[in-house]
């Protein structure tokens, strides 16, 4: 297995997709891309998952969760915590990025383009509510590890942004 | 056991606990509330960060041990930490030199563990050193904002490196587990951080119009498990639940 890919097996995929971020909920945790691997050994699914950012809270809830989507379809589990590869914002699927912008929380950016928002004041970050890029960086810490506060200045709109990890 | 890797690990581990328990005053105490939260989301990843030290080291100590009891049930000369991250938080000038002074060291030293030959240490690195990367952003920015801020935020700057500067050393002082590991191709070696370090560190300063401090004299003894007398008042509030209900669990 290569750093970036997955081993999930395809019986697995819809029930993991019912499983979401708590603090994201529209964001399935497979479009969130922590699932790294799900596999049913004889009567049991194993499933790695591996952490946004070391100190999520979110992570013992989304691994209670999966146990429970599992169980209620009939299958036993065990989750397995991986710190390697480490998650980056890049697995995050295309539509796990447009649930993101839908729910008002602008997506990352490329790695460079990331820096220039978040150091060198450019207004680069398309604002959730009226998709005006005259938008400012209020702080590069927010109300999760993973996002980073932004306002507006055409509609004043406050939004997060989800900070590129990487 | 191996002695040597499980107290490297504590060596390491226990300098983002104290830190990140330093911060964790902040909570609803910041002087904004963007600061606030920056310091606290700085606290969370770097005990997510401890967890993941902790549940290592519990593995090798291999006698049932949590990461919790690793973290909790400690006297004081068992902590490993450096002096500089126990230093009270005094005012937020003092906050954020001690945070900088820190993270240019810690963002250097994760950047060479992701080599460790050991694979559980380098990908704890290759994890902490993206978040602690946005913590280097975060506190260098602030150094020069309020080192080339108003004449009282530059004094006041000016102040905390000046205290803080003596125990800058000592983050490069190899202990003996630190020596074994460096031989085994697990450890870093520290003390070629040290010229990186200060060339990088005043090259910050410079920018924000704060004076690189000339002294000659350093503190240490954290890494030895002899602390200032901040340390005890940190662990009587970190261990509080653990002392009041022994053996409680969340």
């Amino acid at each position: 297995m290569t750093a970036t890919e997955q081993n999930i097996d395809k019986k697995l995929i819809p029930i993991l997709e019912q499983v979401s971020d708590p603090e994201i909920p529209v964001l399935s945790i497979m479009d969130m891309g922590v699932v790294r691997s799900a596999v049913i050994e004889g009567d049991i699914v194993k499933v790695e998952i591996t952490p946004t950012y070391s100190g999520c809270p979110a992570m013992d809830v989304i691994g209670d969760d999966i146990k429970k989507a599992l169980k209620d379809a009939g299958y036993k589990s065990e989750i397995d915590l991986i710190l390697y590869p480490a998650w980056t914002t890049d697995w995050i699927t295309p539509r796990g990025r447009k649930a993101l912008e839908d729910y008002g929380i602008a997506a990352p950016l490329d790695a460079e383009a990331d820096k220039d928002v978040l150091l060198n004041g450019k207004r680069m970050v398309k604002c959730t509510n009226c998709s005006s890029q005259n938008t400012r960086l209020v702080s590069q810490f927010g109300s999760t590890a993973c996002k980073a506060q932004f306002q507006c200045d055409d509609c004043q709109e406050p939004f997060d942004y989800f900070k590129c990890l990487k | 056991m191996n002695n040597n890797l499980y107290n490297y690990i504590l060596g390491i581990a226990d300098n983002s606990l104290i830190l990140g328990q330093r911060l964790g005053e902040l909570t609803g105490h910041g002087p904004s509330l963007e600061t606030d939260i920056a310091c606290t989301n700085i606290s969370l990843d770097l005990f997510g960060q401890v967890r993941s030290y902790f549940q290592y080291a519990g593995k090798i100590a291999g006698d049932g041990r949590s990461e919790d009891d690793i973290a909790m049930l400690r006297k004081e000369r068992d902590y490993k930490n450096v002096l500089l991250v126990e230093q009270p938080n005094t005012n937020f000038a003092y906050t954020i030199a001690r945070q900088f002074l820190f993270d240019a060291y810690h963002l250097a030293f994760l950047g060479e563990l992701q080599k460790s030959t050991d694979l559980t240490l380098s990908a704890i690195a290759n994890k902490c050193v993206k978040e602690v990367s946005y913590h280097e952003r975060f506190s260098s920015d602030w150094v020069k904002r309020l080192g080339d801020g108003t004449e009282e935020s530059h004094q006041k700057m000016q102040n905390a490196i000046d205290d803080l500067w003596t125990y800058t050393d000592e983050l490069f002082h190899q202990t003996e587990a630190d020596k074994a590991m460096v031989e085994e191709g697990i450890g870093v070696d520290i003390t070629q951080l040290k010229d990186n370090y200060y060339k990088y560190v005043s090259e910050v300063l410079e920018e924000a119009t704060i004076e690189v401090p000339d002294i000659k004299y350093f503190q240490k003894g954290g890494k030895q498990g002899i602390h200032t007398e901040h340390l005890g008042y940190i662990l009587a509030e970190l261990q509080y639940m653990q002392r009041a209900y022994p053996n409680m669990e969340w």
